[in-house]
């Protein structure tokens, strides 16, 4: 089977509540499962990635979520003042300046007031850790995950690089930006985008993918999470039958009509989620389906999600 | 499992008949079922009788689709089929607005000159908090029609999907203080007189990193902004006055809060995080409404049900098969219940004196106005 490379950024998207981190996490550690050191960098504030390997907050320092199956998950909570800091250290050494600046409130001027900007130091943060060297020259990361902002918002997160070029003709901001335009739009870049198997995440998922291809981005896999199995058959279940296999089971045949009634309702679920899944086909991207775990989600069930995300398949174009 | 004591009741029909409700605001993290809560309250007021005008923010255009409309714009558009009041949809369209924003305030000549400016042209099409800003400006325009000509009586306002639901209280004032400019004044003009003064107190700093700033965002960004805010300011004195006018207004009599959330961990601290909020900054807290509860009312536990189907799964007698598919639908719809059951008691125990409901998962999506109207039914507690 023809094998092709994976990417190196792995930009995971999703609508609100579908469960991008989670999702993020899991390709974290499939890759760290080929044993690739990999980056998991989140940039909503939210603390998310600490809650999913049951860590402490994370500072904005590389930490290590876990190391398994040879390889290692490091976390990263991006914080947008730190990176504009960091930032001003790289490229002009200003060091001791930042307390003051912070507590000028000029910092958060830079980040928060003028959020496009702030989404370039993020994008920015990132693409130094894609290509980041070390010492012996070797990559830093073999790959880099991003939980980056939900679908409704991810053009634009990924755009304001552009954004801001367009202002700035000139000078280091211009010079990085392109840098940052360049690395998004490569080969070396997918969007992932995680939805559920509900008529407004698909179709959430649909949108995205016609903005985020309309923009010049990749679409990588479209993750569809917490797909319940199928275990209704067509035909409608039949009220004595359904008893006289209770009874078989050694229970009251009175529990029937509670059951049916929870049979048409799981059926009718079922239905809209193959009538979902035959929507999100027009994406045109391979599709990968999690199982709904029980909760509460930890290293466990991530480790199984991981495997259900089918990396080997990837590689193979996802035509298996 | 219950909790210790029944959480206070929310009565949506009462919230939605009192006349001194002129706006509700739903609120809540992403995903969890705020704009069709939005829009089935406001269809459920309607059908009372009320005259309601719905404003959505949602770019994903969900409203449209669930009231039938193809389409919904920056202006209130009759939905048709409502017996009793009236309803009119709307979503807002943030550049649109804000354009309204600069020629209700300025001469033609000077809008053009901000229309022209490239600083107004990204800020008003994309930057975030833009979108929580023009919300409020929108609210507030419905809001001066509501008073001075009557063309509503009830606004009922979606909030945008923010990462945060906080950020709509938040992101106007941000953008205000913004735009209101001292510290653009600052780093543009630093050698003046007040911007001298304050230089002397914060040292070297600020004057290097201006330097910088100016190199990052290039001379025309800079100068851009500041001939924006500048001609803003003439306009109606300062935007952070205008935001904490918008602000204020959703602490106005009249107005109410609806938090929104679904039985899950993300969706329900955001929840809390902003209850917490609407209490401390003492804005109307009308109740929470918990979406999409899962249920069972089969009393069988799911780990029976699951033994049941394992027996069950080898046998060849009649209805076995059958059984055993019906068992295992119960285990993880028993499973399901389980989970959301513990949620919810976990919401309610922190947060005892917050009347809350709770809205049933429904096995089909909402796209028409049946669907809606099961919904405000649902919400009304029928």
């Amino acid at each position: 089977m023809p094998t092709s490379p994976l990417p190196r950024l792995h930009v995971v998207t999703g609508k609100g509540g579908t469960g991008k981190t989670t999702v993020a996490g899991a390709l974290a550690l499939a890759l760290a499962g080929r044993q690739q050191r990999v980056l998991l960098i989140e940039v909503e504030g939210r603390q998310g990635l600490a809650q999913l390997f049951d860590s402490a907050p994370l500072p904005y320092a590389e930490t290590r979520l876990t190391a398994s199956r040879g390889g290692e998950v490091i976390g990263l909570a991006v914080d947008p003042e730190a990176a504009m800091l960091e930032y001003l250290e790289l490229f002009y050494n200003i060091k001791r300046g930042g307390s003051v600046l912070r507590k000028m409130g000029a910092i958060d001027f830079v980040t928060t007031i003028a959020p496009g900007l702030r989404d370039v130091l993020l994008t920015g943060k990132v693409k130094e850790a894609v290509t980041r060297t070390g010492k012996d020259g070797r990559r830093a990361y073999d790959s880099v995950v991003l939980d980056a902002p939900p679908t409704g918002r991810i053009t634009a997160f990924l755009q304001a690089t552009h954004e801001v070029a367009g202002l700035t003709k000139i000078g280091p901001i211009h010079r990085q930006s392109t840098g940052v335009i360049d690395l998004l739009h490569s080969e070396r870049t997918a969007v992932h985008i995680v939805t559920l198997l509900e008529e407004m995440p698909v179709q959430e998922t649909l949108d995205a993918a016609a903005e985020l291809r309309a923009a010049g981005y990749r679409i990588g896999q479209v993750v569809v999470n917490r797909a319940r199995p199928e275990l209704v058959g067509a035909a409608a279940p039949d009220a004595a039958e359904l008893t006289a296999g209770l009874a078989a089971a050694g229970l009251a045949g009175s529990l029937a009509p509670g059951l049916l009634a929870e049979m048409a309702d799981y059926g009718a679920r079922q239905q809209l989620q193959a009538r979902a899944a035959a929507d999100l086909a027009a994406v045109g991207a391979p599709l990968r389906r999690l199982p709904e775990l029980p909760p509460p989600v930890d290293l466990g069930s991530l480790f199984e999600l991981a495997d259900a995300l089918d990396l080997d398949d990837w590689q193979a174009g996802g035509r298996r | 499992m219950s909790p210790r004591r029944p959480p206070a009741a929310f009565d949506v029909d009462r919230l939605l008949k009192d006349p001194d409700i002129k706006v509700i605001v739903t609120c809540g993290s992403g995903g969890v079922g705020k704009t069709t809560t939005a829009a089935a309250l406001a269809l459920r007021a309607a059908e009372q009788g009320r005259r309601v005008v719905v404003l959505t923010i949602d770019p994903a255009r969900r409203l449209a689709q669930s009231l039938g409309l193809v389409e919904l714009d920056n202006t209130p558009r009759p939905v048709p089929g409502i017996a009793g009041g009236a309803l009119l949809a709307m979503m807002l369209d943030m550049k649109r607005t804000f354009d309204e924003v600069v020629l209700a305030n300025t001469t033609a000549d000077k809008a053009e000159q901000i229309f022209a400016n490239p600083f107004y042209q990204s800020l008003s099409a994309s930057f975030a908090g833009t979108q929580e800003y023009m919300a409020m400006e929108k609210l507030s325009q419905l809001r001066s029609r509501l008073i001075e000509h009557g063309d509503w009586d009830l606004i009922v306002v979606d909030t945008p999907p923010s990462r945060s639901a906080l950020d709509f209280l938040d992101a106007p004032q941000r953008l205000g203080r913004f735009l209101d400019g001292r510290m653009i004044r600052l780093l543009t003009a630093p050698a003046r007189a007040g911007g001298k003064a304050y230089l002397k107190v914060v040292g070297a700093s600020f004057s290097i990193f201006s330097r910088v700033l100016n190199k990052i965002l290039g001379n025309d960004l800079l100068a851009n902004v500041s001939a924006f805010v500048a001609s803003l300011e003439t306009m109606f004195g300062g935007f952070r006055e205008r935001a904490e006018q918008t602000y204020e207004l959703l602490k106005a009599p009249g107005t109410a809060f609806v938090v929104v959330a679904s039985p899950e961990p993300d969706a329900l601290r955001e929840a809390s995080f902003f209850v917490e909020r609407l209490q401390a900054d003492a804005m109307p807290l009308a109740g929470v409404v918990l979406n999409r509860v899962r249920r069972s009312e089969v009393d069988l536990s799911a780990d029976r049900a699951l033994d049941a189907a394992d027996r069950l799964a080898g046998l060849d007698s009649p209805g076995a098969e059958l059984a055993a598919a019906a068992l295992r639908v119960h285990a993880e719809t028993a499973e399901a219940a389980r989970h959301d059951r513990a949620m919810v008691n976990r919401f309610a125990a922190a947060h005892p004196d917050v009347p809350e409901l709770q809205v049933p998962a429904l096995p089909t999506d909402v796209h028409d106005l049946a669907g809606l109207r099961a919904i405000g039914a649902a919400l009304a507690g029928g």
